[in-house]
């Protein structure tokens, strides 16, 4: 029984770490309609970018992240100005292209700039086994109680600037209708680079997260193919959706490895997330907490 | 004034329905042809055929197969490399189990074994659309490499999970196999790529590419017409798989000679044939053509020019090629949405016309 509930709180603090890729996902989609599949290497330039700031330029922890929000809000500019103006009313497959070879240009710059060995990330997030749960005789890393503690904290702060804030206002009326924000006199490109830096904000959550469990490295950038089944079974357009399908996906995959890997050979986490979601969505087509798709002709 | 249908009449069914109604697109088929058979393989070295017209003729062939999902029929997929690696696992085994049947029959039967999977992988589709399907068609991609990665039968049991081709003829001939001289397996590449191209430009205006395209533009419209859905998509899903297992067949068997699927299947094989249906035109043969051209010789131009022009170091000149590679992609998708094929289409209607547009 220990175990179970140690491979199950194991399995949620796994899904936390997705649901954090996840969410970035999530707002891109939800203001543009674009399927962002850049967001992984964001969050793996974003954690570059700390790095480099820390090792290279010698900054204090406070200063480098402030720095690299400062570099995630102009990469948003950027993507918008060069790529997202042009491809206004483009269908959304071509859109979904145009991420897929921004990610590629992300990689190579982070790259060139920052080098592609591994590198280690330190902000001074404790680690180890957290002391209370283990005297009862459970292993919980400490990292991804903070990571948990962190993906919560943003959460609120997500949902307090989308519901009280005018921006964030601006954002939902996007969200739902991009004619008749418009109309309103709410401005796209506006919207765009704030939803963007905002998803890039996130990656960097998610990067920092990452980047101290598993060091720096290219496969960082991978994350965002385990996110992808989170956001599949959560819905593209629910925030509290990435939360929770990322919790399902984690406590189900975790589960599936110790229970059922033994008996189908092992490494099944790799797929094992795609048939779980897969399964939901026969049910569910918009996933958990998508909006209800209706279809006119 | 050259290229033009006015003055060329029909005198019977035959010819107003045939494939290529224009006599000048007939011609430009006889000559691509003619060099393909005779030109390229007498003046190109074994290196070109090698290194650059081989696997531009196999990603043909599997940016067809993919054209004809997502660009036929609507339905974005993410399993390519998956489906590659069930054709060349397919003809591993039969290579191995009874290579009396021939080679070609056997890529044929490999093919089929991979319409068999693609259609069984495609029954999501029925319920499932858009992005939620782009993303459950990568569940096909995971699960087949870990499935080939893990059960031994399927690549007999050796210890590093290699398939090897072993040797085999076509007319006496070798075709695979280390011994296999580069010219042969062009030949043969090039002879199943330009047959099954037609028989894709064939299927595509009959009634399966009508109810497809129907299927794409509108799916309840379509419904309503007496479009079976679970008919189209499950035989889009069946063609294309069918087509890239041949393609995944000849990948391995003739290209490669040997492969593990880690590797050679993995996720960016999916995303590069997509690329390529996407930069040559979705919905178009040619552009299957033009885009698997494009994709295969730009990473070697980009490399030779970095490399060998500006002496750049090689693991910087690799960076430098993946931005330059998605640097092009956003252009492209900026400047031509429709692909290379529409450039084209512009350029045939712009002749029609020429020299008196007005």
């Amino acid at each position: 029984m220990l175990f179970f509930i140690e491979v199950t709180l194991s399995g949620l603090m796994a899904g936390v770490m997705y649901s954090l890729v996840a969410l970035g996902f999530v707002l891109i989609f939800k203001a543009s309609g674009i399927f962002n599949f850049a967001q992984g290497v964001m969050a793996l330039f974003a954690a570059l970018t700390l790095v480099g700031f820390m090792d290279e330029f010698g900054m204090p922890v406070w200063l480098a992240i402030i720095g690299t929000i400062a570099v995630m809000i102009a990469l948003a500019w950027v993507i918008e100005r060069v790529m997202l103006r042009h491809l206004v009313n483009q269908e959304p497959i071509i859109l979904f292209m145009a991420t897929i070879g921004l990610a590629y240009v992300l990689e190579g710059l982070g790259d060139i700039l920052w080098g592609s060995d591994v590198k280690v990330l330190d902000i001074g997030i404790p680690q180890g086994a957290w002391d209370w749960l283990w005297d009862q005789g459970i292993y919980v890393e400490k990292l991804e109680l903070f990571a948990a503690a962190t993906a919560a904290i943003l959460v609120i702060f997500l949902a307090i600037f989308f519901q009280k804030t005018r921006t964030g206002r601006a954002l939902r009326a996007v969200a739902d209708d991009h004619q008749a924000a418009l109309s309103v006199g709410i401005s796209l490109h506006t919207i765009w680079v704030i939803v963007w830096s905002v998803s890039g904000i996130v990656a960097l959550v998610a990067g920092i997260m990452w980047g101290s469990k598993s060091g720096v490295q290219f496969s960082l950038s991978l994350i965002a193919l385990k996110a992808l089944p989170v956001l599949i079974l959560g819905g593209f357009t629910s925030v509290p959706g990435a939360i929770i399908g990322g919790m399902i996906i984690g406590v189900g995959e975790k589960l599936a490895e110790v229970y059922l890997g033994p008996f189908v050979g092992g490494a099944i986490e790799n797929w094992f997330a795609y048939m779980l979601a897969l399964a939901f969505l026969l049910f569910r087509p918009q996933g958990l907490f998508g909006e209800r798709i209706i279809e006119r002709v | 004034m050259i290229y033009r249908e006015t003055g060329q009449f029909k005198a019977n069914y035959a010819d107003d329905q045939a494939l290529f109604p224009i006599a000048q697109d007939r011609y430009v088929i006889y000559a691509v042809l003619f060099a393909t058979f005779a030109v390229v393989p007498m003046i190109l070295n074994q290196y070109w055929l090698n290194a650059i017209i081989l696997p531009f003729l196999i990603y043909s062939l599997a940016a067809l197969g993919l054209n004809v999902l997502t660009g036929y029929c609507g339905q974005v997929s993410l399993g390519t490399g998956g489906f590659m690696a069930v054709g060349a696992f397919s003809i591993y085994k039969l290579m191995v189990a009874v290579p009396e049947l021939g080679f070609i029959t056997l890529v044929i039967l490999s093919g089929i074994i991979t319409a068999a999977v693609g259609a069984l992988f495609g029954l999501p589709s029925l319920r499932i659309k858009g992005f939620y399907l782009a993303v459950a068609t990568l569940a096909s991609q995971f699960f087949l490499i870990w499935l080939f990665n893990k059960v031994g039968w399927f690549f007999n049991y050796n210890a590093t999970g290699m398939i090897t081709s072993p040797p085999m003829t076509i007319f006496g001939v070798l075709v695979t196999g280390p011994e296999a001289t580069v010219t042969a397996k062009y030949f043969l590449v090039a002879s199943i790529v330009a047959v099954f191209a037609l028989v894709a430009k064939n299927l595509a205006r009959g009634r399966f590419g009508r109810n497809w395209m129907a299927i794409r533009d509108m799916d309840i419209a379509a419904e309503l017409i007496g479009v079976r859905p679970l008919i189209a998509k499950l035989s889009a899903f069946a063609v294309s798989s069918f087509y890239i297992g041949m393609a995944g067949a000849l990948y391995f068997a003739v290209w490669l000679g040997s492969a593990e699927p880690t590797e050679a299947f993995d996720i960016n094989q999916s995303f590069l044939v997509l690329f390529m249906i996407i930069i040559g035109g979705l919905g178009s043969v040619l552009g299957s053509f033009l885009g698997a051209g494009f994709l295969v010789l730009m990473p070697i131009l980009l490399k030779n020019i970095l490399v060998d022009g500006f002496g750049t170091d090689s693991a910087l000149a690799a960076h430098i090629e993946i931005m330059t590679v998605g640097a092009l992609i956003i252009i492209f998708l900026i400047v031509e949405p429709h692909g290379l094929a529409r450039l084209w289409r512009i350029a045939k209607e712009k002749l029609r016309l020429w020299p008196f547009p007005y």
